[in-house]
């Protein structure tokens, strides 16, 4: 744990994130979009029901809803924070110095996929008083919101991971963002229409439903559906009876970004440094 | 301490190194001169372990950069040309950073930055942010970062490009303290007089191939029994130009039309060139000055590689 603290990159990228004051703009923004958001709600529905309280079902719905704000979140932030790691350092030329250390090709991974984790976490548990309110209002247990955070825990790691990867193996920041936004929007959008197309397919071809486990590997690769099913348990048998595949989403998304992530760390430590001993 | 073999690097069908060999012993200091785009970076890449070598090895302590990376990065500090810094990072925490990038302790850290501070005069400066120091300055830190690991060699790309004559002058000082401590150092400059006055050792590169390697001495011998002489005079140069082409101890004549003067290698003994003073005075040439100015660096220089091409 202490070699976790004290890698040198992580020390300095904290160091260096939080002396901007970008950072804490940033922080700021965010909760007060939560804010407006939450406390807007609030308004509307205690105004428009005339009841004057808040009911348990519409406390469920604000949980969702602010469930999908944060994942979109972690989706659009995380390329933001890691496809420039190791790009920007070459563009500023301050790869090579830090090539030349003793330092393993995982650390400097290591650090730099941490830095930028830690800082989403951040922005998660700086968000956590707000969602705090849903509690007041009842309707979600607590534990069901831990496994949501473990989740986006996973999402951000992997496509921490990814952009990381891309910011290793393409020279020019700018290509590395939009590969990494690329792969996001893939993963997020794409995959989802994939499996409304298959599914789609599968009904109007064979008239019956047949088995279709490709379809169902796209839906359960989805971060939407995956929130959606954490959110409601039990939606995800309309996944079930549109695939005919009866396997639970969450541990097929696990398993999937979990390969990802060490898919990506991986490529990422090669690539880091010139092989000194490749014989063409 | 080094050992470079049968180096090379390619690009495409081009060369950029071929076939360079050179060996260093513990504690020289290597100078290392060549036009641009001759390939000192390219070796001091390959060596610093950033760059893969199409064939050859090279070693640092016995350690080869190809299969031995990591050992080879412990045994080097390496600066390279061009280099950035991060904002937002004082110069203090610059250097503790890549100390511990090195796995210094912070107790070692913490007492041998000031040191390090203190030998590249930057004392004054350890709570500033490195990207508003000069470029003068940055160039010493980075000096100073090379050191944090107490490397025994140190491979300097043009480490005083940039640097005011003054500033050069306290780089050299802070490089001939260096060598004292018994570094090997390899330094590679465009700045040869420079190089001349520390250097053990100079290395002529020249198209990716090292054309020329001695003491600072032999490769100036090289030239030796050849004196530079430059004649100013008033009037009409080319006829003075045609004078002295006449004579048989003289080779490489340019005429310089703005200094209205001529310049040439004379071989001739000093008997010969006070007759060709006397010669040139009763040819009516109207000299104003008949110097002969130093073979330096330079010059060995700009001959080596004109041989080369
Ligand atoms: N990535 C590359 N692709 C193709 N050619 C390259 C590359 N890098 C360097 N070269 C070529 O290799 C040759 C050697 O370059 P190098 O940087 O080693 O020269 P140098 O001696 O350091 O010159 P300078 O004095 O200008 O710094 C040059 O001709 C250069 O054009
Ligand atoms: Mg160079």
């Amino acid at each position: 744990m202490k070699q976790v603290f004290s890698n040198p990159v992580l020390v300095k990228e904290i160091k260096l994130r939080f002396r901007s004051p970008k950072s804490f703009i940033g922080i700021l923004f965010y909760l007060i979009a939560m804010c407006i958001f939450v406390f807007g709600f609030i308004l509307l529905t205690t105004q428009f029901s005339g009841t004057g309280y808040f009911r348990p079902e519409e406390s469920f719905f604000m949980f969702t809803m602010l469930t999908y704000i944060q994942l979109g979140l972690i989706l659009f932030i995380t390329p933001g924070l890691t496809a420039g790691a190791i790009s920007t350092e070459r563009e500023k030329q301050t790869l090579n110095i830090l090539l030349t250390t003793s330092q393993t090709s995982f650390q400097i991974i290591f650090g730099k996929l941490t830095s930028s984790i830690a800082f989403l976490l951040l922005l998660l548990i700086a968000g956590l008083p707000i969602y705090s309110m849903v509690f007041l209002f009842g309707g979600v247990s607590p534990s069901q919101l831990g496994i949501i955070f473990l989740f986006f825990f996973l999402t951000m790691l992997a496509i921490g991971s990814i952009g990381i990867m891309y910011s290793t193996i393409i020279r020019k920041t700018i290509v590395s963002m939009i590969a990494t936004y690329g792969t996001m929007i893939f993963l997020s959008a794409v995959t989802g229409f994939i499996y409304l197309v298959i599914t789609g397919m599968n009904t109007m071809v064979a008239g019956s439903i047949s088995s279709s486990p490709v379809g169902h590997f796209f839906a359960s690769i989805n971060p939407v559906v995956l929130v959606l099913t954490l959110v409601s348990p039990g939606s995800d048998t309309f996944i079930t009876d549109t695939t005919k595949v009866d396997f639970p989403i969450w541990v097929g998304y696990a398993i999937f970004y979990i390969c990802i992530t060490a898919f990506a760390i991986f490529i990422s430590v090669k690539k880091l440094r010139v092989n000194m001993n490749r014989t063409k | 301490m080094i050992e470079i073999k049968g180096l090379s690097k390619k690009y495409g069908a081009f060369y950029a190194l071929n076939d360079l060999n050179l060996t260093l012993q513990e504690g020289t200091v290597f100078g290392f001169v060549g036009a641009n785009g001759a390939g000192k970076s390219t070796t001091f890449s390959i060596l610093a372990t950033l760059l893969q070598p199409t064939s050859g090895d090279a070693f640092v302590n016995g350690k080869s950069v190809r299969t031995d990376a990591n050992e080879v990065r412990k045994q080097i500090g390496y600066m390279p040309d061009f280099f950035g810094v991060y904002d937002q990072l004082k110069a203090n925490e610059y250097l503790d950073f890549y100390g511990a990038s090195y796995g210094i302790s912070e107790a070692e850290r913490k007492i041998l930055i000031p040191q390090l501070l203190e030998l590249v005069n930057l004392t004054h400066k350890r709570y500033e942010y490195v990207d508003l120091l000069s470029r003068g300055m940055k160039q010493r830190l980075c000096l100073a970062r090379s050191l944090i690991h107490d490397p025994k060699v140190l491979i300097l790309d043009e480490p005083a490009s940039g640097l005011d004559p003054r500033a050069r002058v306290e780089m050299r000082d802070i490089l001939k303290q260096l060598k004292g401590m018994g570094k090997t150092i390899l330094i590679s400059s465009h700045i040869l007089p420079e190089l001349a006055e520390m250097c053990d050792e100079i290395g002529v590169i020249d198209g990716g191939r090292l054309i020329a390697h001695g003491s600072v001495s032999e490769i100036q011998s090289k030239l030796a029994g050849e004196r530079h002489i430059t004649v100013k005079v008033k009037g009409l140069l080319e006829n003075v130009a045609t004078f002295f082409e006449e004579d048989p101890f003289i080779s490489s004549i340019e005429m310089h039309l703005e200094k209205n003067a001529v310049t040439f290698n004379y071989r001739g003994t000093e008997d010969d060139q006070i007759n060709l003073l006397k010669k040139a005075m009763d040819h009516s040439i109207k000299v104003i000055s008949f110097s002969e100015t130093e073979t330096d660096l330079e010059d060995v220089f700009m001959e080596i590689t004109k041989g080369a091409k």
